[in-house]
């Protein structure tokens, strides 16, 4: 037991500081998606719900393409695909030079591409919770569609949308490990090169798995208060 | 809709003709886009069957392919066995078999997949001498023993979720009136309360089997050759990037045709529940 405990402390005995610096990035990379995942997905969803046909299709085909693949796939799909299409780019431009697309940006928009996409739905399914009078009631006021948009529409979307979004954020935590096999050094990664070299493969793991539920709480515990925030509204009824 | 005057017989003038309005040029950019995209990809696949590539691989993505589909079948089955007593344990009222449960549940769903196939495949190395002693060592040594045992423990908790969830979905005047019927509590539960449960069921079971699909190809990374690994194997070889395009396609493919199979499947088996 004490034998576990120092390996796992900080400093120069431990493997604490490394293990920290895996939550960091982990914690960092999920952070570092969410907006993006979440504009793209609220623009994908307005799409969805479009009036034009065309647009609607366009979207459908999105979702279909990144809720089917595989994330491993998909993030390998970007890593790969990134720096071929910059190499086949400048060689058109004349130069052959191979750039290494740093690993964080490539898990970033992979993450972002399937967050967006499972996001997209849960954003229309929120849509489809508001009657079609509160836009009519924003148009009688003479607010513009955008403003209608903003102003009515969107707070109650958010609130419709919240437990939905809050389920995808502790996916989206979890889809963080994959990274770790494109050599970004996440919590996972970190635990495996501990757990080499100090032959305790099952301590460094487990420790990352508690790692991420204690994550896993603290973000259910972040979305109960924001729901709680969300919904401040209805209490006084 | 208004129809034509039968007295007049006068017809409606036709429709105005469409707007271009903003939303209208974009999705058709867009549908332009994914329709050039989506020819030029099945060009390049088709110029590239007579490939070196295609030619040299394309049976070990088929045994990939079936080895996904072991992997994926296998767990489960065997996830779908576990969960029966898990969902029980976790329904019922005794905390002894209630906060385990939970445990369990609240474990294989709050840590990722590829954790949970770490600490099993390597993890299991930390108690080799004991492993041994129990005669288990030869099962936890293979990659592919280890990740079966992993992907079903991890789709045993969400299917538990799933089957408790369904089971206490259904209305409690089902249990009252079998009950007032005279049937006795097992009977009703297999013949009344678990076909209604089931028909909820059956699309988070669909999203279930899709999420396994996806989430097999994890096996990958410990060693086993299914269809991902395949590709990254052919990819490590050859420094071809169509590797990972017929992927794409084989997995957009499969994941596809068993959603709409499924959702046939729901279709019929829901059809008295039609408004």
């Amino acid at each position: 037991m004490n034998e576990a405990l120092t390996l796992l402390s900080f400093g120069e005995m431990g493997w604490g500081d490394t293990i920290a610096w895996g939550v960091f990035i982990t914690v960092t990379l999920a952070l570092a998606t969410l907006p993006f995942g979440l504009v793209l997905g609220f623009i994908i969803a307005l799409a969805k719900k479009s009036e034009e046909p065309s647009l609607r299709m366009a979207a459908n085909v999105y979702t279909t393409i990144f809720r089917g693949l595989p994330e491993l796939l998909t993030l390998f799909l970007v890593y790969f695909g990134i720096s071929i299409a910059i190499r086949n780019g400048l060689q058109l431009l004349g130069y052959d030079i191979y750039i290494e697309v740093n690993s964080f940006v490539a898990g970033m928009a992979a993450l972002a591409l399937v967050f967006s996409s499972y996001a997209s739905e849960a954003f229309l399914s929120a849509f489809r919770g508001i009657p079609q009078g509160q836009y009519e009631g924003g148009y009688a006021l003479g607010l513009t569609r955008f403003k209608t948009l903003r102003l009515v529409i969107f707070p109650q979307l958010v609130r419709l949308a919240l437990p939905a979004l809050g389920n995808l954020w502790l996916i989206l935590l979890k889809e963080t490990s994959l990274v770790s096999v494109i050599g970004l050094s996440d919590l996972v990664r970190e635990a495996g090169i501990a757990a080499r070299v100090t032959k305790e493969p099952f301590l460094f793991f487990g420790v990352a798995c508690l790692i991420y539920l204690v994550l896993a709480m603290i973000s259910s515990g972040g979305l109960t208060a924001i729901e709680r925030w969300s919904k401040r509204g209805d209490a006084t009824r | 809709m208004i129809a034509a005057n039968p007295e007049t017989s006068a017809q409606r003038p036709p429709a105005a003709p469409k707007k271009w309005t903003n939303a209208r040029i974009a999705g058709h950019v867009l549908m332009a886009l994914w329709i050039v995209s989506g020819a030029y990809l099945v060009y390049f696949l088709a110029s590239n069957i007579v490939s070196p590539f295609f030619q040299k691989y394309w049976p070990e993505y088929i045994d990939g392919f079936i080895v996904t589909v072991q992997i994926v079948s296998l767990s489960l089955l065997i996830g779908a066995l576990l969960s029966i007593p898990i969902a029980a344990a976790r329904a019922s009222s005794w905390k002894i078999f209630n906060w385990p449960a939970y445990g369990y549940v609240y474990f294989f769903r709050g840590t990722p997949l590829l954790a949970q196939t770490f600490l099993i495949y390597y993890g299991a190395g930390s108690f080799r001498a004991e492993l041994e002693a129990v005669g288990l060592w030869t099962f936890f040594r293979e990659a592919w023993y280890c990740v079966i045992f992993a992907f079903s423990m991890n789709t045993a908790a969400y299917q538990a979720e799933i089957l408790r969830g369904a089971i206490e979905n259904v209305p409690k005047g089902q249990w009252e009136g079998a009950a007032a019927l005279g049937i006795s509590k097992p009977v009703a539960f297999f013949k009344v309360i678990l076909p209604q449960a089931m028909m909820v069921a059956l699309r988070p079971y669909g999203n279930e089997i899709i999420l396994m699909i996806k989430g097999s190809a994890i096996a990958s990374i410990v060693t086993i050759y299914d269809l991902m690994g395949e590709t990254r194997r052919a990819y490590s070889r050859s420094y071809d990037f169509q590797a990972y395009i017929w992927a794409a396609v084989a997995y957009l493919m499969i994941v596809e045709t068993l959603r709409r199979i499924w959702d046939k499947i729901e279709e019929r088996l829901t059809r008295h529940l039609k408004r």
